[in-house]
């Protein structure tokens, strides 16, 4: 093991230029720690796309409702998962619920997160499914009989007071649950932005990024998740929502870039004593993750495509087009987004004199295999979770 | 014949008395052995409310000969790979026209490569570098199982057996003085050699400097040579716009260290 983090350590050693700490030749937060900040994004994202819908009413939106709710869940599910396989004792990772240290906004990432979990996301997706639950617990035979019985959890009350009550309370934890949806997301910002010794994170506006940047994120999932849910089902998208979703992704993008731009701009024009070795950084190791990747393909390319898509006269098959790669892109744009955090504050050295590298590893716990397949699982667990409650609007359950 | 008449002294006089003021001469190394030992070491039972550590550096006594480095990574078994320290040697080369070059091949250990490039040198200096005991750590904040803490004493410590290994400290350590331990998998520091400081010893990298361009003691004790080393030197702490409030002081050292 140690010789492989030595040989690890070596391949790097000729890359680097100028002077680092020694301790600093091993690069501690790797691809698991980008893959983080990136499947928490999309929860986020996908959640408070479900909650536009629910709270201000934006019907267009109903047949993304439910499958954006799915989505948020099983995303949730596999978000600690790199954590976990990151920590150097992950047998010992259950001290963070029971010894917590206070100060501490790591310590608060169970917290916030089972908050999220138990009380926002399953709450709202159970009593938005009940009604459907118990019907299919009285019309479904032998194991998914069972199943269903014991999902409705005994309350099996279909009158209508019971159904007016399920929407209220519905409506309730929607309330509660977007403001938990920035926790969740802003408190993951929080984590990079208050490390004061890292200039690259110490910025009061990273939490803001954070979440802007993961409602950018999860309207695009869930645009995704749609065409292709509708293509493998045969069936006519709904171009009302498509176009709903074009714009919304459209108006998040535009604030996400503006945050990102003032960012930018404001640490040019500060100028602080990091500036220089964080130009060279963004000039040579971070050009294409940061200019290319984020900035380009990931932020100006969708913004003027959406545009052109969804106010320009373009026929509806060349629409879905745009919106299907443009989401791709916004992706691809944000999970640059995320490794230019994580890794580009770790590419410099804290002393400010030299800029070191980071190469991936294949294989183990912390390699590129294992990012991929965390990045897969959720929609493993996502396919799982819409055979188990079909979030198609035709698959809804109508009472009478 | 008659004998000859033998020197005043014979061999077996001479030794004789020698033997007799041996114990004497011990007085000459007192003043150095005192300031080797913290306190009495036939105090009962350590009491660390009763003191508060922090060192001193003279960046224009260090050599750089990197013994401090090398009696560190002995001591306290820190892995002899070049890419953990728990104390280091930086070289900073200053050139006419204002840049700086710093340098630290394997901590300094190896002692450091004569600079060949064509650099017309203004000065140089050697920084010894560790972890700076800060009485405001960011390190110990951002700890999600507070698995490192402040001890009372005022050093910063991280309980092997409760670090769950995130690396949260080592990001959040603006001097770059924790690293992974690569077998052990837990955040690993200086720790002012704290299991001497309880036998009443000096931190080991303190005890082998051959200049004492490290300056050990007690923040509060009038007679420290601490105290003396603070109140002679201008001193500077490192990176103080973090607000740290580090206890390693620097005397010399230059705006261009950090």
């Amino acid at each position: 093991m140690v010789e492989l983090i030595m040989i690890h350590i070596q391949t790097g050693l000729k890359d680097i230029t100028g002077y680092i700490y020694p301790n600093e030749f091993e690069l501690h937060w790797g691809l698991l720690i980008v893959v983080y900040p990136y499947l928490t994004g999309l929860v986020a994202g996908a959640f408070i796309l479900a909650s536009l819908e629910r709270l201000f009413k934006i019907k267009v939106l109903q047949p993304v409702y439910r499958l954006s709710l799915l989505s948020a869940l099983a995303f949730l599910f596999v978000a600690p998962l790199p954590l976990l396989a990151h920590l150097g004792h992950p047998e010992r990772s259950f001290e963070m619920f029971l010894t917590p240290y206070t100060k501490s906004a790591m310590a608060m990432f169970g917290f916030v997160y089972a908050w999220y979990l138990m009380v926002v996301l399953l709450l709202e997706i159970w009593f938005d499914y009940r009604k459907d639950i118990v019907i299919w617990s009285q019309e479904k035979k032998g194991i998914m009989r069972f199943v269903y019985k014991i999902l409705t959890l005994g309350a099996t009350d279909l009158s209508e007071k019971s159904i007016l009550l399920d929407n209220k309370i519905g409506k309730v934890i929607t309330i509660i649950g977007i403001p938990s949806a920035f926790l969740l997301h802003g408190y993951v910002g929080f984590i990079f932005g208050s490390v004061k010794a890292n200039p690259w994170w110490s910025s009061v506006l990273m939490p803001i990024v954070f979440l802007f940047s993961a409602i950018v994120s999860g309207i695009a999932l869930v645009l995704l998740i749609y065409m292709v849910s509708t293509m493998f089902r045969w069936k006519t998208m709904n171009m009302s929502c498509l176009n709903q979703l074009g714009e919304l992704l459209l108006y998040a993008i535009i604030v996400d870039f503006s945050l990102e731009l003032l960012d930018f701009i404001q640490r040019l024009y500060e100028s602080e004593e990091s500036i220089h070795i964080l130009s060279q950084m963004i000039s040579s190791r971070l050009f294409l993750s940061l200019i290319i990747s984020q900035f380009i393909l990931g932020s100006v390319i969708p913004m003027i495509s959406l545009v052109w898509a969804r106010f320009g006269r373009v026929p509806d098959e060349m629409r879905r087009m745009v919106y299907f790669i443009a989401a791709i892109l916004v992706q691809v744009g944000i999970f640059s987004t995320r490794w230019n955090v994580v890794i580009g504050g770790q590419l410099f050295s804290k002393s400010l004199r030299g800029l070191t590298v980071y190469k991936i590893q294949l294989f183990g716990l912390e390699g590129l295999f294992m990012a991929g397949f965390l990045l897969i699982l959720p929609f493993i667990i996502l396919y799982i979770l819409c055979k188990l409650f079909p979030p198609w609007v035709d698959s809804e359950v109508k009472l009478h | 014949m008659k004998k000859k008449k033998s020197n005043p002294l014979s061999r077996r006089e001479f030794l004789m008395i020698c033997s007799k003021a041996l114990p004497f001469t011990g007085i000459f190394f007192i003043p150095f052995t005192a300031d080797q030992i913290l306190f009495a070491q036939k105090t009962k039972e350590y009491d660390p409310t009763q003191h508060e550590y922090a060192m001193g550096i003279n960046i224009h006594k260090c050599i750089g000969c990197g013994r401090c480095a090398d009696a560190c990574k002995k001591e306290n078994n820190v892995p002899r790979e070049p890419y953990y320290f728990r104390t280091w040697v930086e070289r900073y080369i200053i050139s006419t026209d204002g840049e700086t070059y710093v340098d630290s091949p394997n901590g300094g250990i190896d002692g450091f490569p004569e600079f060949k490039d064509n650099l017309e040198i203004l000065r140089t200096f050697f920084v010894p570098k560790l972890c700076n005991q800060c009485a405001n750590p960011p390190c110990v904040q951002v700890c999600p199982v507070g698995a490192t803490f402040l001890s009372r004493d005022g050093v910063v410590l991280v309980d092997e057996k409760y670090c769950v290994g995130c690396r949260y400290c080592i990001q959040a350590c603006p001097y770059g003085a924790r690293f992974l331990h690569p077998t052990k998998k837990i955040a690993d520091k200086c720790t002012f050699c704290y299991h001497r400081l309880v036998r009443g010893l000096l931190p080991v990298c303190v005890e082998v400097c051959p200049t004492q361009a490290r300056v050990f003691g007690e923040v509060g004790l009038q007679s420290s040579p601490l105290r003396r080393f603070l109140r002679f030197n201008d001193v500077v702490v490192l990176k103080p716009s973090l607000n740290t409030r580090p206890k390693v002081y620097y005397a010399g050292a230059d705006g261009e260290v950090r």
